[in-house]
């Protein structure tokens, strides 16, 4: 974490699968670097031997039982779908 | 010159719960499109994950039978990537800390050597929906979504098609055995990515691998294997190289192919599931759920052989279904002669099975009712054509084989005086049998036995009423 | 008389009781205030007046046969992120423009349960993402106190909506600052609770391990009832907390004698505003002469918390908004094949700094940079949660500003992204550590802004922070003073 590293914005909104206008990219390019550059100031501390801390509270091991719950009625869980045919969500055709 | 094949396998397979991993939508296989689907498995907006504790159990029990070590403390991660099957666009899975570490299945070569295909771990996570192709656009199902899955991933092991092969299978009577996952292929049950790479012999590095995604019979990995490494091997002595890249196999022309959809560098950006809490298995709860641990097939024909003296043969047959050999068991015990029991289920039961597509379970006789039977035999109170006809009449309605003999009279003859009879009989009505006889010509023997069952409506005791026209005959 | 839209929860309730009006009449009330000022503080984003009056009838049905529940008859709005059944559910975003919620939250359950009456759709930044309720796809929101001035965020509408007397009560989220901030920006109380003493199922996530929903309230007590009511383990949340849920309200009462506060050295620090810091003061004096022991303490990581807070947030938002592409519900522009539908949808979809942060959140998960920002990031994090840990074995609460300053100018940090995050320096920690703090009004800036006290609690200790925040309130009458725009309701009805 010595100096900002140089974000490719580009690269990174396609990862999160958004296109970016030109003047987006434009806009958002020094408003990164900035953010970036402030949070680099964690590279003071020395974290060594620190354990990462992913939940804030000390809890493990919560379960469910297996048992079968009531579903969404077919047309409940289609009634948001922008597009639908024959039950199913559309999409552009997949090529795999 | 030579080559060595590489394959490593990773194989998904469907746990055997009741609901799915994250929510309690029901796992059955065929309902129709989005319907069995609910705001958690369909990603709405403010669902949340709730982990089914037996995906955990089962997955625990897994690694138990398949040798790994258990790692202690666990978690879950978000692995992330774009997929119109995958409600969220990020799958919960299983990072850097799986369920289950090492382990590995013994296969057995063709030249009945043994070889250890090593296991990296398994871990869980949700599967995805299913995606059907219209003309112009594709549709998707979500009832799979959340589907419980382990991932079971090998070390690059195998060394050819019939390896991978026997991998699988044993895998798959495993998994069977301890009762994890029903592994019903047609439905989709077992699914793997087949890792592939090929090196010169007195290469130490592994070749550049290609991955085979998604295959779903073994038959299927069998041939895209052998194509594959054979392709490999074909680049590389023409002086090609191999690209790393995920092909597909197409069943039809018999060939994998490079994906046609843009290679997309993986960056999964995995981090812990914040909806998700740690989970820590200690060695007591470990130790409570392996007590529900069948003894597996390997173990279980061996003691098969020692326990009621039947031979390899027949005990690697009966032990290849769990519920098969517990049934032979459960008759074994009862009769007097193991092997009698051996035979009855592996010609008679199994040729039942096979003839009208049942399964063991589903089999009216109780190995109770069965045993009896075999002990009629046994003690010569019916012979064996009677010993069928009655199997018949159980097989199709159930009952207690005594007293369907008792009923229809089918008790064996073995009064030496009445057959004593039947013989004088048979003997009287059949003078130039008996001429051929003596004349030297011995099929006329068999005859006149067949002669004596009859007239005895096949109640005669067969060996009496042989020893008995021997002695007329004389 | 004050109109029964200005009555406080407790005052409702008691008249209720009395059968001095209906929840009719008070929900009446509620909708003839949105109606005349909501134009101007645009605290709403959809109100269901049909519904409303429906379940406030109900209630009135259910009360004349005897029922009593703890809010019968109580209306309380709904920061748009909350999925009600029936109900848009927008996260004040293009992208979930149209979407109707097919299940209630568990916190609408239980307010069901309670008797609440669920009423409106209150405005938020963006997915709250945002300090100032400013980043709304569909309108600002204005503080009732100044309208040229921002109502705070993200929960923007929840606060304005109380303040303005356009609702007795609100639900809003708390990520990094966003009931509490807002609360201070508007004069009124706002409570995030411990960090899963409430279940987050139904509420559109922003950064899983941060969020947590809490009442927006005109007095203590009625935050203290709001949070009676919606907290508890719910099997539908994994992280929330299996612990006995007090009777928060009956707990309130008495001085202070006997507890100790802590005042952060680093919390009164260069750029806080000197109004502020002046008025913050006088209320921990006012608490030491209710009889508390102030004592200094130091929270030495705190101000890493930020730069924690803007890559754990992100990472986590990254990944939460993914499921935003136009499949299964929401907006959804064509495309050649899926990726480009999902580049487009998103690309429309969603506002600038919802984009900027979801790029933020993915860059520092991305390869190569994961363990210098996002691993880092937790590591800090624990350092911050520990400091917490150290604090409370010398003090029972810790005092501090809510915000640097009172409510900035509408415009004004909009385009100064980190500056506006800076905005959040008091109050992320706590989101980071998983405690409990609330915003209790303590005075007014010379331009009468409403100033907040923040009172930090250890995890499940919301008794301790209601009881200073009560026993504060009890001495002074911040809380009693009106903004210019419900001044003026009341002065026409």
């Amino acid at each position: 974490m010595s100096s900002p590293d140089k974000i490719d914005v580009r690269y990174v909104a396609h990862l999160a699968r958004m296109h970016l206008a030109d003047g987006e990219v434009a806009r958002l390019q020094p408003q990164l670097e900035q953010i970036v550059g402030y949070v680099q100031q964690l590279g003071e501390l020395n974290v060594e031997g620190i354990e990462p801390t992913a939940h804030a509270i000390p809890v493990q091991n919560v379960f469910r039982a297996d048992e079968v719950r009531p579903c969404l009625d077919h047309d409940a869980a289609m009634q948001n779908a922008p597009l639908a045919r024959e039950g199913q969500f559309i999409v552009p055709k997949i090529i795999e | 010159m030579n080559y060595i094949a590489n394959v490593g396998l990773e194989v998904h397979v469907q746990l055997k719960t009741r609901t799915k991993i994250f929510c309690g939508c029901p796992t059955t296989f065929g309902a129709p499109p989005n319907t069995h689907v609910c705001p958690v498995c369909l990603g709405y907006p403010g669902a949340m994950p709730a982990m089914n504790a037996e995906a955990i159990r089962l997955t625990v029990l897994s690694g138990l039978m398949l040798g790994c070590q258990i790692n202690p403390a666990s978690k879950m991660d978000r692995k992330n990537y774009y997929y119109p099957d995958m409600p969220k666009n990020y799958q919960i899975s299983q990072y850097d800390q799986p369920l289950c570490l090492g382990g590995g299945i013994e296969i057995t070569l063709a030249d009945g050597s043994k070889k250890k295909i090593g296991l990296t771990r398994i871990h869980i996570e949700e599967d995805v929906g299913k995606n059907m192709h219209f003309t112009a656009s594709s549709g998707i199902d979500f009832n799979r979504a959340g589907t419980p899955l382990m991932e079971i991933v090998t070390e690059p092991d195998i060394a050819s098609a019939d390896e991978a092969m026997a991998f699988l299978e044993a895998l798959k009577e495993i998994l069977a055995y301890g009762g994890v996952s029903d592994v019903n292929l047609e439905e989709g049950n077992l699914r793997c990515d087949v890792n592939s790479s090929v090196r010169p012999a007195g290469q130490e590095k592994l070749g550049t691998k290609t991955e085979l995604k998604n295959m779903n019979t073994f038959k299927g990995v069998h041939r895209a294997l052998s194509y594959e490494i054979a392709r490999q091997i074909s680049e590389l002595e023409k002086g090609g190289r191999i690209r790393q890249e995920t092909r597909r196999w197409d069943d039809l022309a018999g060939v994998t192919l490079a994906m046609r959809s843009k290679e997309e560098a993986h960056d999964y950006r995995y981090f812990p599931e914040p909806d998700l809490l740690p989970i820590v298995l200690t060695q007591a709860q470990v130790t409570e759920w392996a007590k529900a641990l069948p003894e597996l097939p390997e173990k279980r024909r061996a003691r098969m052989m020692s326990d009621y003296g039947i031979p390899e043969y027949d005990a690697g047959v009966l032990s290849a279904d769990k519920a098969l050999a517990d049934y032979f068991e459960a008759t074994a015990t009862l009769v007097k002669n193991p092997k009698a029991a051996s035979n009855w289920i592996m010609t008679t039961v199994m040729a039942k099975l096979t003839e009208l597509h049942l399964t063991i379970g589903e089999v009216k006789i109780t190995p109770a009712q069965l045993a009896k039977l075999i002990n009629l035999v046994e003690a010569k109170t019916i012979n064996l054509p009677t010993a069928k006809e009655i199997f018949e009449l159980m097989f199709a309605q159930g009952g207690d084989a005594g007293e369907i003999v008792k009923a229809k009279g089918l008790a064996q003859v073995s009064d030496a005086g009445a057959i004593e009879k039947i013989v004088d009989e048979a003997i009287a009505a059949n003078p130039k049998v008996v001429a051929d006889y003596k004349g030297g010509k011995e099929a006329s023997f068999k005859f006149l036995v067949g002669q004596v069952m009859k007239l005895s409506k096949g109640k005669a005791n067969p060996a009496l009423a042989n020893e008995l026209l021997k002695k007329k005959l004389g | 008389m004050s109109s029964l839209n200005q009555l406080t929860v407790t005052e409702a309730t008691e008249k209720l009781a009395k059968r001095e009006c209906s929840s009719e009449d008070i929900v009446r009330a509620v909708l003839a205030a949105i109606e005349k000022n909501d134009k101007q503080v645009g605290a709403y984003l959809t109100v269901d007046a049909e519904s409303a009056l429906a379940q406030a009838k109900e209630a009135d049905v259910a009360r004349a046969r005897g029922e009593t529940k703890p809010l019968l008859g109580i209306p309380v709005g709904m920061k748009d992120l909350l999925n009600v059944k029936g109900q848009p559910c927008t996260c004040a975003s293009k992208i979930l423009k149209g979407y109707v919620a097919p299940y209630d939250a568990t916190v609408v359950a239980k307010l069901r349960v309670a008797g609440a009456v669920i009423l409106g759709r209150l405005n938020m930044d963006e997915f709250a993402m945002g300090g100032s309720t400013e980043n709304s796809a569909y309108q600002p929101t204005k503080n009732p106190w100044d309208l040229s001035r921002v109502p705070g965020g993200s929960s923007g509408g929840s606060a304005a909506a109380v303040a303005a007397d356009e609702a007795l009560a609100t639900l809003g989220s708390d990520t990094g600052g966003s009931i509490r901030q807002p609360a201070g920006f508007c004069g009124c109380v706002g409570l995030k609770p411990t960090y899963g003493r409430v279940s987050r199922y139904g509420l559109t996530a922003f950064a899983s391990s941060l969020d947590q929903i809490g009442p927006l309230t005109k007095t203590v007590k009625d935050s203290a009832l709001l949070l009676s009511a919606i907290s508890g383990r719910d099997a539908m949340d994994s992280t929330s907390l299996d612990a006995p849920v007090p009777d928060y309200a009956a707990q309130l009462g008495g001085d202070l004698k006997g507890l100790r506060l802590g005042l952060p050295k680093e919390y009164f620090i260069e750029g806080l505003d000197a109004e502020v810091e002046q008025k913050v003061r006088a209320a921990v004096a006012k608490c030491r002469e209710l009889g508390a022991e102030i004592v200094d303490i130091s929270l030495p990581h705190s101000k890493f918390a930020v730069a924690v807070y803007y890559i754990i947030a992100t990472a986590e938002a990254s990944a939460n908004l993914a499921r935003f592409d136009g499949v299964r519900y929401g907006l959804r522009v064509d495309g050649e094949d899926p990726i480009d539908q999902y580049g487009k949808t998103r690309a429309a979809g969603f506002g600038q700094e919802v984009k900027r942060r979801i790029i933020l959140g993915t860059y520092v998960l991305s390869s190569g940079y994961h363990d210098a920002y996002y691993l880092r990031g937790q590591k800090v994090r624990t350092l911050i949660r520990r400091d917490f840990e150290a604090a409370f074995q010398h003090c029972d609460a810790i005092l501090t500003p809510v915000a640097p300053s009172a409510a900035y100018k509408l415009g004004e940090q909009i385009n100064d992204p980190l500056k506006m995050y800076l905005g959040d320096i008091f109050t992320i920690p706590v989101n980071l550590a998983g405690n409990c703090a609330i915003n209790v009004p303590c005075g007014f800036t010379q331009e009468k802004l409403p100033v907040g006290l923040h009172i930090i609690g250890p995890a499940l200790r919301e008794d301790v922070i209601l009881k200073v925040g009560h026993a504060y309130e009890q001495v002074t009458d911040w809380h009693k003073q009106k903004a210019a725009v419900s001044g003026q309701l009341s002065a026409i009805s």
